[in-house]
């Protein structure tokens, strides 16, 4: 076994009363890529934070190939061969690729250095599969590319060690591949890579071992993750078992909503192509597909968002006729959005503001005009309790609350108003397993009482176990739509890519 | 070495000490300024105290020089509040000062006249502000842009309705006649210019207060202001809410502009605005767009200006002074902001 590239010692951190980090260990090989699991708020972030410089450890050490370095700036973390890449990404958008990867980078007699830039790029890119066009702003790269870049510039800069957090949240399926191939590609050159991710199906096709966090504690290790169960390294995340929740046999009633030759044309994207479904009383209709299939428009027209060119929606029976947010709620529509941070809740703004937004208007939260303060207050309190949303109180700034309490806010505000039908994509992307089986059983408890469910979703495996029909898009259109007996992965992905369904 | 880390909360004792402590810096860098031009600091700024708050005659001046900044800090509170960036309440304050000047020399009973100036005042601010809020919602014009350059095209109008159709024949000057006395605000105390729009100006901050905070129209400017796309999922239509708040914001725009004719100047002339809509931006910055706040914003900004007058006359330090602190204030307080999101922190040993 070599000498570890970066070795952590009985790391421990403090904020205040709280231990984010405590006595904590870890250590990558060179050519080694180290899982590092845990739920949210496990201290893995405070972990990789200490590593890169951003927060000063209370107590431990860090050791570079051996010997003790301090690291107390990103500055620091470069030189010592440490390089991250973060959720958010740290780009000049307005910059090409060329001149982000030579931003900090010190030229000859102050001038930019373009031909050694396009140089280091194209070796990066011919050994990893790291393609980048240099002259392209970052503004017209996709998210997978600007990840990519994030991974060059790391490179760029002599990273040794990589760290990814959550790499994959932002990326469609084709794109984890290419992205495990680069890392793959990586670590075979002898690079450390750590990779954090809740989904532990990745975790086991990628990672040679894992460190897992619980509390900030290590609560384990795993040393052969391809051969470990995703069930056994989930109980050494949460401290217990966790079993999936057992959809019971449907008795699904009338159409609770209905799509009949949906159209769109003027928008940016996908446009939709005479979209038709029904979703019943007590179903749980998925939508999969990949990324960029026309999924998002037909979420925005459901929503009430964006009106279709042609076709005719139903709630519960009633025609749609204006497409507002305000219609199709008034309807019975409850509608949980993509994006939690941007289109769902206002994070500079108290959390109870954003838990009645949508319905500020009506008669439960305002009269003539005037607000009720007392019953906003009353009403995000008791949500905050009916869901276990872990903040200090209503007043607390939304931004500053966790994926899944905030994803939990978003469902109390729909689910308090007892929806007909409810729309949601991406229920639970970020989420580690806890919430998102907290997310889970609230849908199959909708579910069996009447409610009908409309899940778009990237997820298959997610889907598998939610839904009990499951339709792909394709290019705008709906190609198929299967019962939860025929549906597998397989063919699923088959008709995602557009192979079947033409017939 | 220092560094800056994010905070994760911010104590409410802190966001009150923050623009006291931004002033404190403020007086502190302008002292520099005062020694260099020969004078005392401590006694320059106790002369500015002693004539701006000394005694009831100073404090009744400078609650008169306040009132228009309270309507333009009010007015600029409420349009960045909906992240409506009006840089033109001074534009604003000339239109309501013409329209109002326009309504109060027609004869009428005094009362209807005070009541249809305001009406003018603000109507004709609220139609200004219209402009580039306008612009921006149909067709995405920068409203920074649009609403400053505003300002100039409403100022030369101005001149030229003086210079022009309201040019006084028989002196010459370029002013508008007077209006009606009749229509003179009601001075409210015998021997000083306190006037009712003062009094107006300090009502209206509560109710501005109390629309931001509790009515529908408020949660709907804070929400949009914060995140228009969430507000737009919401179902609120960020467009109508972006266009009232202007017409709100361009209203008390316009209002500091009637109290300035009905209160103060009686008539119209190029110089009936010392830049109270621009001291409107710091004075809404200093109050941390709370409308409540802009109250004594204004009056210290108001006492800046009457102290330094005095100070100038007192001890030769030239009156600009009261701009470098002005524009000193707004940078002091824009700095202390980031510590409500960033804490310093000392970090040991640099490597």
């Amino acid at each position: 076994m070599p000498a570890p590239l970066i070795e952590m010692r009985g790391i421990t951190k403090s904020f205040g009363a709280v231990k984010a980090n405590e006595a904590v260990d870890l250590s990558v090989a060179p050519g080694e890529i180290l899982g590092l699991l845990g739920e949210n708020g496990a201290g893995k972030t405070t972990l990789m934070n200490v590593l890169f410089g951003a927060y000063a450890p209370d107590a431990g050490e860090i050791l570079v190939q051996g010997q003790p370095v301090r690291i107390t700036s990103s500055a620091d973390a470069l030189a010592a061969g440490i390089g991250m890449v973060h959720q958010h990404f740290h780009l000049a958008p307005r910059l090409t690729v060329l001149e982000n990867l030579l931003i900090g980078i010190p030229g000859k007699s102050g001038r930019i250095d373009r031909a050694g830039g396009l140089a280091r790029l194209a070796e990066i890119g011919r050994q990893h599969g790291l393609t980048l066009d240099p002259d392209l702003p970052v503004s017209a790269l996709s998210v997978g590319e600007q990840q990519r870049l994030e991974i060059v510039k790391a490179l760029f800069r002599g990273a040794r060690l990589l760290i990814l957090d959550e790499p994959t949240a932002v990326l469609a399926p084709s794109e984890v591949d290419g992205l495990f191939s680069a890392l793959r590609s990586m670590a075979a050159q002898g690079l450390g890579i750590i990779f954090i991710s809740h989904k532990l199906n990745e975790v086991r096709a990628l990672t040679h071992r894992c460190t897992v966090l619980r509390h900030g504690r290590v609560a384990g290790r795993v040393d052969d993750p391809a051969n470990t169960t995703s069930a056994a390294m989930a109980q050494l995340m949460c401290g217990h078992e966790i079993v999936p929740p057992a959809r019971g046999p449907s008795t699904p009633g009338a159409d609770v909503l209905t799509l009949d030759g949906i159209s769109t044309s003027k928008h940016a994207g996908t446009v939709l192509r005479d979209v038709s479904l029904a979703v019943r009383a007590g179903e749980i209709l998925g939508i999969a597909g990949v990324s960029g299939n026309g999924q998002r428009a037909l979420a925005e027209v459901i929503s009430g968002v964006r009106a279709p060119d042609a076709g005719r929606m139903t709630i519960a029976g009633q025609t749609v006729s204006r497409f507002s947010p305000r219609e199709v709620q008034a309807l019975g529509l409850g509608r949980i959005p993509e994006d939690r941070m941007t289109t769902g809740l206002v994070t500079n703004l108290p959390l109870a503001d954003s838990m009645v937004l949508p319905r500020i208007g009506t008669a439960a939260f305002s009269a003539k005009g005037l607000l009720k303060p007392d019953a906003i207050r009353a009403f995000a309190e008791e949500q905050i309790k009916a869901y276990d949303i872990r903040c200090p109180g209503p007043m607390t700034r939304a931004g500053a609350l966790s994926g899944g309490n905030l994803q939990k806010a978003l469902l109390a505000r729909e689910l308090a108003f007892d929806p007909k039908v409810l729309i949601v994509s991406q229920p639970t992307r970020g989420l580690d397993i806890g919430a998102a089986r907290f997310i889970h059983e609230k849908f199959l408890d909708m579910r069996a009482k009447g409610c009908g469910i409309i899940v778009i979703g990237e997820d298959l495996e997610e889907l598998l176990v939610l839904c009990d029909r499951i339709a792909v898009m394709y290019e705008g259109r709906i190609v198929d739509t299967l019962g939860s007996a025929e549906a597998t992965i397989a063919r699923l992905g088959l008709l995602m890519t557009g192979a079947e369904g033409h017939s | 070495m220092f560094r800056l880390e994010v905070r994760t909360s911010t104590p409410t004792w802190f966001n009150l000490a923050l623009p006291l402590v931004a002033i404190a810096a403020t007086l502190v860098l302008c002292s520099g300024l005062i020694a260099l031009a020969g004078a005392g600091v401590l006694e320059s700024y106790g002369v500015m105290f002693t004539a701006s708050l000394g005694d009831s005659y100073a404090i009744t001046e400078t609650l008169v020089r306040a009132a228009p900044m309270i309507f333009t800090g009010l007015a600029v509170a409420v349009a960045f509040r909906a992240k409506f960036w009006n840089i033109g309440a001074e534009g604003q304050l000339l239109a309501g000062a013409v329209a109002s000047c326009f309504v109060g020399a027609i004869p009428m009973p005094g009362a209807l006249a005070m009541l249809l100036m305001a009406l003018a005042g603000a109507a004709a601010g609220a139609a200004v502000a219209l402009v580039p809020a306008t612009l921006r919602v149909k067709f995405k014009v920068d409203d920074v842009v649009s609403s400053l350059l505003l300002n100039s095209v409403i100022y030369y109008a101005l001149m030229a309705l003086i210079e022009g159709p309201w040019k006084d024949s028989f002196s010459g000057y370029p002013i508008s006649p007077p209006i009606e006395d009749s229509a003179n605000f009601p001075v409210l105390i015998e021997g000083t210019r306190l006037h009712l729009g003062v009094i107006v100006a300090l009502i209206a901050a509560p109710l501005i207060w109390f629309l931001i905070a509790r009515t529908t129209l408020g949660f709907r400017i804070r929400v949009t202001g914060e995140n228009p796309e969430a507000a737009r999922y919401g179902g609120i239509h960020v467009e109508r809410v972006l266009l009232s708040t202007a017409l709100l914001s361009g209203a008390l725009a316009g209002l500091a502009g009637v109290g300035e004719v009905g209160g103060v100047h009686f008539q119209v002339m190029s110089d009936i605005s010392p830049g109270y809509g621009y001291s409107g931006i710091v004075v809404a910055m200093l109050a941390r767009l709370n409308p409540l706040g802009v109250v004594p914003a204004a009056i210290f900004l108001a006492a800046v200006m009457t102290g330094a007058e005095a100070m100038s006359r007192a001890t030769g330090v030239p009156a600009f002074l009261s701009d470098v602190i002005q524009g000193t204030a707004l940078l002091a307080m824009l700095v202390a902001l980031l510590f409500t999101a960033y804490r310093v922190r000392r970090v040991g040993a640099a490597t």
